[in-house]
């Protein structure tokens, strides 16, 4: 299965600023049980989107009408937690691209990326400015994501940050390859390492 | 020859190839799956057409959402049913080893691994779980991967990833008495934070290390992943062989084994990314107060005047307050961090001979099935049973609540697993980490109550 291929993107974005979100309620466990990866969008944050009644909470920034786009903007240490793919399946499923934080939890990161999902990681100075541009502008601020350039774009005033991707894994994004079909190709390899180790 | 840490002894021997931007073809020597983060997987390599590549390198095992009451019985729940049938179905069409509700090897995945000898020393090891951690203790590279890199290792036994970097956490001295392992990486996180080993490998190394058991090495090593590392390790020593040599899957050639085992550590010289130093003797029973594992104080302090608002709005605490004597509802005893052997022989000797508090209720979920029979070889549910607890059967259970074992909204539950998220437990649930004697202590007390005091005696 590949991925989507990631080419550059130009979006709003959606304010989630707290720190240390967790993989539990980025999706909640009780949603894990389906055997296959479709629909887990629906319950991304469920218990911060939704009452116990169900009823959309107004003041979470995924139900304000002014938040929206494929870019979400988060507070430090985002995805810590359980190495559950399916945090990053949600995101993705809800139409997310990119992921936004001035650091990620390690597993959630590599989830991200099999995922055609970027985390981009950008310093906590530019990260407050991105989140400035967001309220001032109510939400209409737009932003450009360049992975060819590695470059993270606040459009309205063309402030710039560099942000680093793992080379082998931007090339997979940007052809839209996965590391299955690359550890394929090189199982020749793989079997004479087990044979010398043995 | 430069200098190494034991990350890269054992690392480096794994690496098949190296990629342009370093990241890494590592070659996996064992992986454990479950049916939570694994059906995604196999269905991705059916779409694939191609089979499993190393089946005898995988263990299977149900444990996340299995009940912990009649498991001799047909599942109730439709959704688990099919999760634990399509395991069952997985392994067997592609020939891995499962071990499920009725096996008397079932048990949570990074009990039974280690249980059965199956996690060695110098392994790389992974699964679909965070706490994959736990078998760092042996003296292996052990992480957690998300569910495409499950399918990754199913399809041909490696990862790409990138070398972590290097952290030593020394702890200097003996622990105090009535202080535990569970204390210990307690006490770590609230030092360096719940983000503080992102990107690094920890090799938790000291006296104190060094004395605790198997069991509570296991339960350091295990919340390695909560302070954000990758994973925890410990360099093998006599007190590994030792346990590795009872288990069922020991190598046959034992001594030759322990030989090469033996030069599995750090060289003297080798210099660590980070390197932390802890006295031993300042780690005193600890508790979380808020809404992550790094939210933790001295059972007789009070809650930091810093600690974040929305935390402390959410388990109904105020900074400069004391946790001591709030009322306490449930108490969980269990989970891949304290639900083996040791921890229910410690619970026994704690409270033998006296009573549990009417208004809490107490879970007891041995990790395994192997830690089940031994509580009864032991005699150990009797003593159980006559304090008023109950003995359930093994499983994840209310450690993440996707049975259904779950906290009641609102309620207090003292709990010897690893996460106090938000809704961990359940909807609502409000969560404090403790080791076994805190726990044993607000099970009997029905509020939290400094174990060190309550079982003078006994310690
Ligand atoms: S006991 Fe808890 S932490 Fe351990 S594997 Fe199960 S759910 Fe994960």
């Amino acid at each position: 299965m590949s991925i989507q291929k990631f080419s550059t993107i130009i979006s709003t974005a959606v304010p989630l600023k707290v720190q240390n979100i967790d993989t539990d309620q980025i999706i909640p466990a009780r949603f894990l049980t389906s055997v296959e990866r479709k629909g887990f969008g629906e319950n991304l944050f469920r218990d911060w989107r939704f009452d116990s009644q169900d009823n959309k909470i107004a003041s979470f920034p995924l139900n304000d009408p002014r938040y929206s786009g494929s870019i979400l903007v988060t507070g430090d240490h985002f995805g810590c937690g359980s190495s559950r793919e399916h945090a990053a399946w949600a995101l993705y499923d809800y139409g997310f691209r990119v992921v936004v934080s001035s650091s990620f939890a390690d597993i959630f990161r590599n989830n991200a990326l099999n995922v055609g999902l970027l985390p981009v990681k950008v310093s906590e100075t530019f990260l407050a400015r991105i989140f400035t541009a967001i309220y001032e502008n109510s939400g209409m601020a737009q932003f450009r994501v360049d992975l060819e350039s590695q470059t993270f774009t606040i459009l309205g005033n063309g402030d710039t940050e560099y942000f680093n991707v793992d080379s082998y894994k931007k090339r997979c994004l940007l052809m839209g390859y996965d590391d299955v079909d690359y550890l394929l190709s090189i199982g020749n390899q793989i079997e004479d390492f087990e044979k010398e180790n043995e | 020859m430069k200098a190494m840490t034991l990350l890269d002894k054992i690392w480096d021997r794994h690496v098949v190839r190296t990629e342009d931007g370093g990241r890494c073809v590592l070659f996996i020597d064992r992986h454990y799956i479950h049916e939570v983060t694994s059906p995604v997987a196999f269905a991705n390599l059916d779409k694939r057409g191609i089979p499993v590549a190393r089946p005898l390198r995988t263990t299977a095992t149900a444990d996340h959402n299995v009940p912990t009451t009649g498991q001799e019985l047909p599942l109730d729940d439709p959704k688990a049913r099919t999760q634990i049938e399509t395991l069952a179905n997985n392994c067997r069409k592609h020939g891995i080893n499962y071990f499920g509700m009725q096996h008397p090897n079932q048990g949570i995945v990074h009990i039974i691994g280690p249980e059965q000898g199956f996690t060695q020393p110098g392994m790389t090891i992974v699964c679909g779980d965070s706490h994959t951690s736990t078998h760092g203790a042996f003296g292996a590279i052990a992480f957690g991967v998300g569910t495409s890199e499950v399918e990754m290792v199913l399809a041909s036994q490696c990862l790409i990833q990138e070398k972590p970097k290097s952290m030593r956490i020394t702890i200097n001295g003996l622990l105090n008495k009535g202080v535990g392992a569970k204390d210990l990486i307690l006490y770590i996180i609230s030092r360096i934070s719940t983000s503080g080993g992102t990107g690094h490998f920890i090799e938790f190394a000291g006296e104190a290390v060094r004395s605790l058991s198997m069991d509570g090495r296991m339960t350091l090593c295990n919340m390695a992943i909560e302070c954000g590392a990758r994973g925890g390790m410990i360099a093998p020593d006599e007190t590994t062989f030792e346990y590795l040599r009872h288990t069922a899957n020991a190598p046959a050639d034992f001594s030759y084994a322990v030989e090469k085992w033996r030069l599995l550590k750090s060289d003297p010289d080798a210099v660590f990314d980070r390197e932390y130093v802890f006295e031993a003797t300042d780690v005193p029973v600890m508790i979380t107060y808020g809404t992550n594992p790094g939210m933790a104080i001295n059972i007789n302090g009070t809650v930091p005047a810093n600690a974040p608002a929305d935390a402390l709005a959410y388990m109904g605490f105020r900074s400069g307050e004391t946790l001591l004597g709030k009322a306490i509802d449930y108490v969980f005893i269990g989970s891949c961090t304290n639900g083996r052997i040791e921890d229910f022989r410690l619970l026994a000797r704690l409270v033998r001979g006296r009573k549990k508090a009417e208004n809490v209720t107490v879970w007891l979920v041995p990790g395994s099935k192997k830690v089940e029979a031994l509580i009864r070889q032991e005699g150990l549910d009797q003593i159980l049973d006559a304090a008023g607890f109950s003995l359930r059967q093994p499983g994840c259970s209310a450690c993440l609540a996707m049975n259904r074992d779950k906290i009641p909204q609102g309620c207090y539950c003292m709990s010897t697993s690893n996460r106090n998220f938000e809704g961990r437990q359940g909807p609502g649930a409000k969560t404090i980490l403790a080791g076994v004697p805190a726990a044993a202590a607000a099970a009997l007390t029905g509020k939290i109550t400094d174990p060190r005091i309550l079982f003078n005696t006994i310690y």
